[in-house]
This record gives C-alpha cells, structure tokens and sequence, in this order.
C-alpha cells in the first residue's frame, strides 16, 4: 500500500505550556480532500499549523510523502509539498499581487498564468499592492499563492470565513477545482459544514483536542444527529 | 507615479550627476566621495531597507574593502578593477563567515553583534599598524591607470567618473536584484517571516547571501574610497560610518534605491554646506530634518515626494 501523504501519529501539540491536541492520528492520502470540522476552539487551527510546523510539538510523529518530518522546519515541510493557507492570509503589504505570486513561486504545473486564470480577479488587480485589497480578493491571493508553490497538499484554515456570499461561491468553485480537477490533496477546516461536505472525499470532527469522528463525508451528511452534538443545530 | 515621469526622474537624476562634472568641476573630488557614500548606503539598503536586517557595523565591510583594495595597491599591484573585485571578496568572504554569528537569535542581539565586530576590526586595523598604517594611515597606495587608459588626476576628474560609473552600474545589478524572486523574498521576510518560512523559503539562507551581498557591496565603496583618494584612514572603520550611513538611509527612504542615494546626496551635501556655516551646529538642523520627516511620514525624502506628487497629480 503507498504510503500516505500526510500522517499525523498520536500527536500531541499546542503553544508554550498548554496542550490543544491529544494523540490525534489522521491520515490524508494523494489526492484525498478532508474536511476539518468542529466547534470554535476545538483545535482544528493547531491541527493544521502542526502539521506545517508552527506549534509546538509534545509528542507523537508527522510523515510527509513517507518522510519523517517530526523535526523538519516550516520551510522543508514545505519543501516536501505543503502549502499552508493560514486564517490571517498574511498577504504581504508592500508587494503588488503579481510580486505576492513570483516571490514565492516553484516549479511545477501551477504558475502566474493559471492561478490567476482561476482567479480572473487577480489578474485585474495584479498591479495593485497587498495592502489595496478586499478580504475576498486577500483570500483568493493566499489560496494563490499557496498554489505557486505547487504543493501535493494544501492546507486551507477557514477558508470562507467573514467573506461575503457571491464571494464564498467564486472561491468554493475555485477550491473545487483544485481537488476534484487537479486532484490536489487538502484538509479544509470549516465551521460551515454544509459548504465543505459535498466537495470533500473524508470528513473528521475534531472536539476538545481529540478526533471523534472520521468517516466519508457522504455518510457524515447524511448523520444530523452528529453534526447536531458536534457542530451545533445551526449545522443539521 | 506613471512610467514616463519615473523615467523622467530617473533620468535627471543620473543627468544631473553628468551635468555637475561640467558644472562644478572644483567640486569633483568632493562629488566623488558622495557617489561612493551613496554606493554604501546602497549596500546598507540592500539588507535594511529590503530585507528589515538592521545593522550599526556596516562600516566593518566598507573598511575591509577600502583596506583590501589599498594594501593590494601598496604592495605593488595597482590595477583598479581587479582590485575592487579584490575589496569586493574579502568583504564578502567575512560577511559569510560573520552572518551565522550576526543572524543568530534575535533582531536586538544581531545589531549588538553587528556592532561587535566592528569595533573589533577597528581595533585591530589600529593595532596592525605593520599591515595597515595604523593611527597614520595607510601611505603609498599607487593607482594604475583604469584599462591602461585613464590615469587618476589631481583635479579628481577621472575619480569622479570611476566612482559614478561604478556607482551606476551596480546600481542596475542591484535594480535587477531586487525585483528578482530572490528580492521579492526578501520584502516577504521584512513583512512577515514566519509567513515566508511557511511558504518554502529558506529564510535563513536568504539572509546569509542578502547580508553577503550587501558586504560585497559596501566592499567595493570602501575600495572605490581607496583607491580614488590614495590613502585609507582608521576612519573607514569607525562606527559613525555605520551610524551616518543609517541615517542618510533613513533620510532618503529606506526600502528604495533611489532613496539610498538621494539620502546620501542630501546628507553629504548638507554636511558639506552646514558645516562652512556652523562647523560645530551642522548635526543640530540633520536632527531637525530627522525629525520632521520621521513624523511626515514613512520612506524618508522620497515616500514623501512621493505622496505630494501624487497629490498634485490627483489634483
């Protein structure tokens, strides 16, 4: 069997002295979407910086592509086909768009030109600076950006959080695109459920640091009353 | 800013530098030194203004090549350019070697070591008076002629040339530079650096070879100090360089090239003017002219040229 992509092993994690994830395992296979749900707080954030390398680490191992990457450097997990998309985007300010995309491009299929063909929006305001951006176009620029690093694995923090409908539907067709069309793998943390379910393969429910649920998403869809104790009615 | 007035601007800047060698031809000497003090801060811009590395011991590397590129003159081999390639890879070589020690823990602990290290070279150019003339100076540096061609005259004309043609031609590197991946990465890891590490670059690594780089810069002004002017002095390494350099930096607009220039134009011609009028009072009215830029606004002289054009234009 090949090995998976990304392999968390009973990992535990969190910041300074406090712990926010216990023994959690997951595994995300190449080409694999998995969805990250949970309540505000339950650790879903962690999760995904720990497996780039931003938390502090309290035990357990993290495997990239087969590597040991328990002790690797953002950069090298990086190396290795990560592409992080934090929840603050973090566009850098002073550099144009199209400056945004070039300084931290490597080679592979995604480049200038096809990011910005996903995103027609970019391509109008490649000239503008960071700092000149809407919340949704920020958010389409980091998602972009991930993208020129060509990863095998995009990790996507909140990606529909705060943004205005119209927008939420450009870039959940965009994020379709990318892992159903160019099978690249990702785990999308989301509060709204419902959004992430249908273009996701597996979905996991992360509660107080711990998963407590991982199944295909179309049997977690068809589960009110998980999603009821889990996520909250506003979820079902 | 449109294209066409930048161009406009950019070419009376080097215009004017072309036009002061017919109109001011007593001043040659004295153009010359400004040309290779805006080649230092140029350097110093390269690691403060683009990748947010500030540094008070950046006299270190323009000493170093001011030294290197004397000694190799005194000791007989007088040829220009090789000698500041010469200048150029020694203080790049100890700016390599230096960087893990300058890069290590925090912005705070980098400057004091910074600082360190130059005091050290002081100190030991002082001490080394057999190598470098110690308190009297370095005596006997004998320039060839540049290409066989140009020999170095009394009136400063050909070190006025020299030092501008240098001045421009690693000014379009350093253009070339910073709008490479490799630049643009560097503004990244000003902005954010963790943000940078998350997305693949080697933060570390690009801040050993900017910080290389910039050593190599400042190496060829103090080599270019040397060999114009014949003679190099404990001075070169002494920290109100470093602090006069930040200073016309910050001045002029950090983070630009052309602000690096104009900043040491501005700062070396005021000081120049200043200090005829009020020898002991120049620094008072380079303080106030700190001062009232640092509130008008960030980019020194030119974020705020900048920001008035636009104005106009908007108008």
């Amino acid at each position: 069997m090949a090995e998976p992509l990304l392999r968390l092993d009973a990992v535990s994690a969190g910041y300074g002295g406090a712990r926010v994830l216990h023994e959690v395992s997951l595994d995300v296979a190449e080409g694999e979407a998995v969805a990250l749900l949970g309540r505000n707080g339950v650790g879903k954030t962690t999760l995904i910086a720990t497996a780039i390398g931003a938390t502090r680490l309290f035990g357990g191992r993290i495997a990239i592509a087969g590597r040991d990457a328990t002790r690797l450097p953002p950069e090298a997990r990086a190396a290795l086909g990560l592409g992080w998309v934090p929840q603050e985007r973090n566009i850098f300010r002073s550099l144009t768009v199209e400056e945004n995309l070039t300084a931290v491009a490597r080679p592979g299929p995604w480049d200038v030109k096809r990011v910005q063909a996903l995103f027609p929006r970019l391509a109008e305001r490649r000239r503008n600076l960071g700092s000149e951006l809407s919340g949704g176009e920020q958010q389409m620029l980091a998602i972009a950006r991930a993208l020129m690093l060509n990863p095998r694995l995009l990790l996507l923090d909140e990606p529909l959080e705060g943004l205005a409908p119209v927008i939420v539907q450009t870039l959940l067709a965009a994020i379709r695109t990318i892992v159903r069309s160019e099978g690249t793998a990702a785990i999308i943390v989301e509060q709204h459920a419902r959004q992430i379910l249908p273009i996701t393969d597996r979905a996991a429910i992360l509660e107080r640091g711990r998963v407590v649920h991982l199944s295909p998403s179309a049997e977690l869809a068809a589960r009110p009353d998980l999603m009821d104790r889990y996520l909250g009615l506003s979820h079902a | 800013m449109s294209a066409a007035l930048r161009f406009a601007l950019q070419a009376l800047f080097w215009g004017g530098w072309a036009g002061a060698y017919f109109a001011l031809p007593e001043y040659l000497p004295l153009l010359a030194q400004i040309a290779i003090i805006a080649l230092f801060v140029l350097s110093l811009d390269l690691l403060v203004g683009y990748a947010g590395f500030v540094t008070l011991g950046h006299a270190a590397f323009f000493g170093l090549g001011a030294y290197a590129a004397g000694i190799l003159a005194q000791q007989g081999w007088g040829e220009p350019i090789s000698g500041l390639l010469f200048g150029a890879a020694v203080a790049a070589l100890v700016g390599l070697l230096t960087a893990p020690l300058v890069l290590r823990g925090g912005d705070l602990t980098g400057l004091m070591v910074t600082l360190g290290i130059a005091m050290m070279l002081f100190e030991a150019a002082n001490r080394m008076a057999w190598l470098t003339g110690g308190a009297d100076g370095l005596q006997g540096v004998e320039m060839w002629e540049i290409f066989g061609v140009w020999r170095f005259d009394l009136f400063g004309r050909t070190a006025f040339v020299y030092s501008l043609t240098v001045l421009f031609l690693l000014y379009l590197l350093a253009r070339l530079i910073v709008s490479s991946p490799f630049g643009l990465a560097l503004r990244g890891i000003k902005g954010n650096r963790r943000r940078m590490e998350a997305l693949g670059t080697p933060v570390r690594a690009r801040l050993v070879a900017v910080y290389t780089l910039s050593a190599a810069y400042a190496g060829i002004a103090g080599a270019l100090l040397a060999q114009t002017t014949q003679f190099v002095s404990l001075d070169v390494l002494d920290f109100h360089r470093s602090a006069d350099a930040l200073l016309m930096l910050v001045l002029g607009g950090m983070g630009s090239l052309y602000g690096a220039m104009l900043g040491a134009i501005v700062f070396m011609v005021a000081h120049h003017a200043l200090s005829e009028l009020t020898p002991q009072f120049w620094q008072f009215w380079i303080g106030i002219a700190l001062i009232a830029l640092a509130i008008a606004g960030r980019g020194g002289m030119l974020g705020l040229a900048g920001r008035l054009l636009a104005r106009w234009g908007g108008r």
